[in-house]
């Protein structure tokens, strides 16, 4: 079976996305060059805008020591899965790992039964059994929140392999770390992945989250082959790359992917190139392996802003506008911190609920 | 009531489960166009066609983290390993995502999967290809753990492996596969957690599951001989484990062995003993003894492999032991 490696999308990605983040030189099919409608992406912007401002409080409280063991902020890539996600139609199914508070709150669980989970909750989204790591909202479509790297790839697959059995005409989107490409899990799924979608049984989306670590590992210290999308390849699985940074960038791909998908119960595989601004993990305070000089590189291509700059643009919305919209979304993360400090913690009885299904 | 060797008894078992229910498949290396390796299989692939019979690629972590994948979302797969030896290289699907899965949701999500496959030794296949697993996989909360010996059980704990809504790890007695007996026909479950009493007795309770039961009921029959009316004491089933049976058992004899393939340290027959000891402590007039394999990977000699697991004379020894008939 031939690959097509898209070259293409490949290129625009390197270059595209801040050329036009300040130049606003993007041309599409709609209003003022932009893919949907403003109403639409105010309303991401809206969304992008409270996990940010959700994070940085759940930061504090774990920095207070409200929220325990790991926390791992999306910080600097929310632009990736809300992109990806406004393709999400019921029925779909969304796995990822660890860094999982943006699919639940796009996928339109309450930020306060988030924050409650974080905060280890008996009003939490998983009463308090997972935490940050294991976010589960099966009725919104998130099958889960994995904390072994790697592990949950071989999951994804078999949601799309039950998906085309029941002929069900939905999806699955795999969202993993750089980091986790180099386990073998990877490797055995996308291998049955290529295999079972030769017949159209594998409708899976594998969503490859290049934010250029894996903990304190660059993609350059972690493989001599950097070129992370290319192994794909080797699994008969076609790809491309996209500057996920940019919401426009991501939206356009995404529509035109997640139909091909469903269409052909292929699976396809994305590199989403963005960047991790925050830590590791909230708890990762020296990160010895980069330098502040880069990260603040990449603050002038944060998605937020770069999405600002793109709606100032087409004049799809104002400063005030913005304004109220982060005065907001405070608002929103504030109510989620209340909630969960006020919530109580979860049921004693519950330690020895939901080990085993009647 | 028709008679069938062990193999055939789990494979009517799938076979009418797959005719009943369309969310039923399997899964694994060779089983389809290949038939099995170990020919359990055979046939199911004609039946059901290569949607419902899938040949794996040789990926255990893969596609058993796969299965758990369709389990979780409305399917119900049986995955087949070769053997189980394989399985550590799923160890991390089988552990990190079937067995816990469904607590870390909050109960969202209910994993129902069996995986099968022959389990134990006995047939010269050395250090890699031997291994009794049910205390590595009994000690894990979320998975259940089976090991039956007679074809009936073997088609009824199947079927009710099938119909279970968590992970069952299926351990059959891969040298056992050509055995016969009789298997009752039709929709025969065998419920898990319940103990069987194989041989009736008054004098000592003789526990075991999967091969070493067949061993136990010689034993008991050679005590016979020697005026020692020993019970024998099926466990069946790992996790759910039946206390019940044996401390009942035991209140009765008085005394106990619990034999196992299996390494000692950490293994099934400790957890016995101690559950004896916790629970009919008065009732005992002995130690409960265990009879193990040794502490050592498995030979390929046949006279090393054969000292390296429980043999009858040690079991009736151990028994002797037990009844103060012998130091
Ligand atoms: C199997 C395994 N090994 C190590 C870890 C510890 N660990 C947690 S996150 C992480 C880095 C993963 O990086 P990546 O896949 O790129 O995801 P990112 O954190 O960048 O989102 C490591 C090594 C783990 N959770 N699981
Ligand atoms: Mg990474």
């Amino acid at each position: 079976m031939a690959t097509t490696r898209s070259r293409s999308a490949k290129a625009a990605s390197k270059s595209g996305a801040n050329d036009s983040a300040v130049g606003g030189r993007h041309k599409a099919a709609s209003q003022n060059g932009l893919p949907l409608d403003h109403t639409t992406l105010l309303d991401m912007y809206r969304q992008m805008v409270t996990i940010r401002l959700f994070e940085e409080a759940a930061q504090k409280a774990f920095r207070t020591g409200k929220i325990g063991g790991y926390l791992h902020l999306y910080i600097g890539q929310e632009a990736l899965a809300m992109g990806f996600l406004h393709s999400y139609q019921p029925g779909d199914k969304i796995i990822t790992a660890y860094r999982d508070h943006a699919h639940a709150l796009i996928l339109g669980t309450h930020p306060r039964a988030v924050m409650a989970e974080l905060y280890g909750k008996g009003t939490g989204m998983v009463k308090g059994k997972g935490g940050s790591m294991h976010l589960f909202d099966v009725k919104n479509g998130l099958w889960g929140g994995y904390g072994i790297v790697g592990g949950h790839i071989p999951l994804g697959v078999g949601f799309a392999y039950a998906q085309a059995y029941q002929q069900s005409g939905n999806m699955t989107q795999l969202y993993f770390g750089d980091g986790s490409i180099h386990n073998g899990a990877f490797h055995e799924a996308a291998n049955l992945a290529g295999l079972w979608g030769r017949d159209g049984m594998n409708p899976c989306l594998f969503i490859l989250e290049n934010n250029k670590y894996g903990m304190g590992t660059s993609v350059e210290r972690a493989t001599a082959m950097t070129d992370l999308s290319a192994k794909f390849d080797s699994y008969g699985i076609e790809h491309e790359d996209v500057d996920a940074n940019d919401l426009i960038a991501v939206l356009e791909c995404a529509q035109r992917v997640t139909k091909m998908v469903r269409e052909t119960g292929k699976p396809y595989g994305i590199e989403a190139q963005t960047y991790r601004l925050s830590p590791h993990g909230a708890a990762d305070f020296l990160e010895r392996y980069r330098s502040k000089d880069e990260v603040q590189s990449h603050r002038a291509h944060d998605p937020i802003n770069v999405l600002e700059a793109r709606l100032l643009q087409a004049d799809a919305t104002t400063e005030a506008e913005m304004e109220k919209i982060r005065a907001d979304a405070k608002d929103v993360a504030d109510d989620a911190v209340k909630f969960a400090e006020e919530s109580p913690d979860p049921d004693l009885a519950e330690l020895t609920t939901d080990v085993l299904a009647d | 009531m028709p008679v069938m060797t062990y193999r055939e008894a789990i494979r009517s078992a799938m076979a009418d489960e797959m005719t009943r229910d369309d969310s039923v498949i399997v899964m694994g290396e060779d089983i389809g166009v290949y038939g099995g390796t170990h020919l359990v299989t055979d046939g199911l692939i004609d039946k059901f066609g290569p949607k419902r019979v899938i040949d794996t690629p040789i990926a255990e972590g893969g596609f058993t983290g796969a299965a758990i994948g369709m389990a979780m979302t409305g399917m119900r797969p049986i995955v087949e390993m070769m053997t189980w030896n394989f399985s550590f290289q799923a160890a991390d699907q089988i552990i990190q995502n079937a067995a816990k899965v469904r607590y870390f949701s909050g109960g969202q999500v209910t994993v129902p999967l069996v995986i099968r496959g022959p389990n134990g030794g006995g047939v010269q296949l050395s250090a890699q290809h031997t291994h009794s697993l049910e205390g590595f996989y009994g000690h894990f909360p979320g998975l259940k753990v089976v090991s039956p010996v007679t074809p009936a059980d073997a088609k009824g704990m199947m079927l009710a492996s099938i119909r279970d809504n968590n992970p069952v790890i299926f351990l059959e007695a891969g040298a056992l596969y050509g055995t016969k007996g009789e298997v009752p026909d039709g929709d025969f479950v065998v419920p898990f957690g319940k103990a069987r009493i194989a041989r009736e007795g008054t004098d000592i309770t003789l526990i075991a599951y999967g091969r070493q039961v067949n061993m136990l009921l010689n034993v008991a029959e050679k005590l016979a001989g020697e005026g020692i009316s020993a019970e024998v004491i099926d466990l069946r089933s790992i996790r759910p484990f039946d206390e019940e049976t044996i401390v009942t058992s035991v209140r009765k004899t008085h005394r106990a062995v619990v034999v196992q393939e299996q390494w000692r340290w950490f293994s099934v027959a400790s957890e016995v003993a101690a559950i004896i000891q916790e629970q009919a402590f008065d009732d005992l007039d002995a130690p409960v003894l265990r009879v193990s394999g040794a502490e050592v990977p498995a030979p390929y000699a046949r006279n090393l492999e054969l000292a390296a697991f429980p043999n009858e004379d040690q079991i009736a020894a151990a028994a002797r032991r037990a009844l103060y008939l012998e130091k």
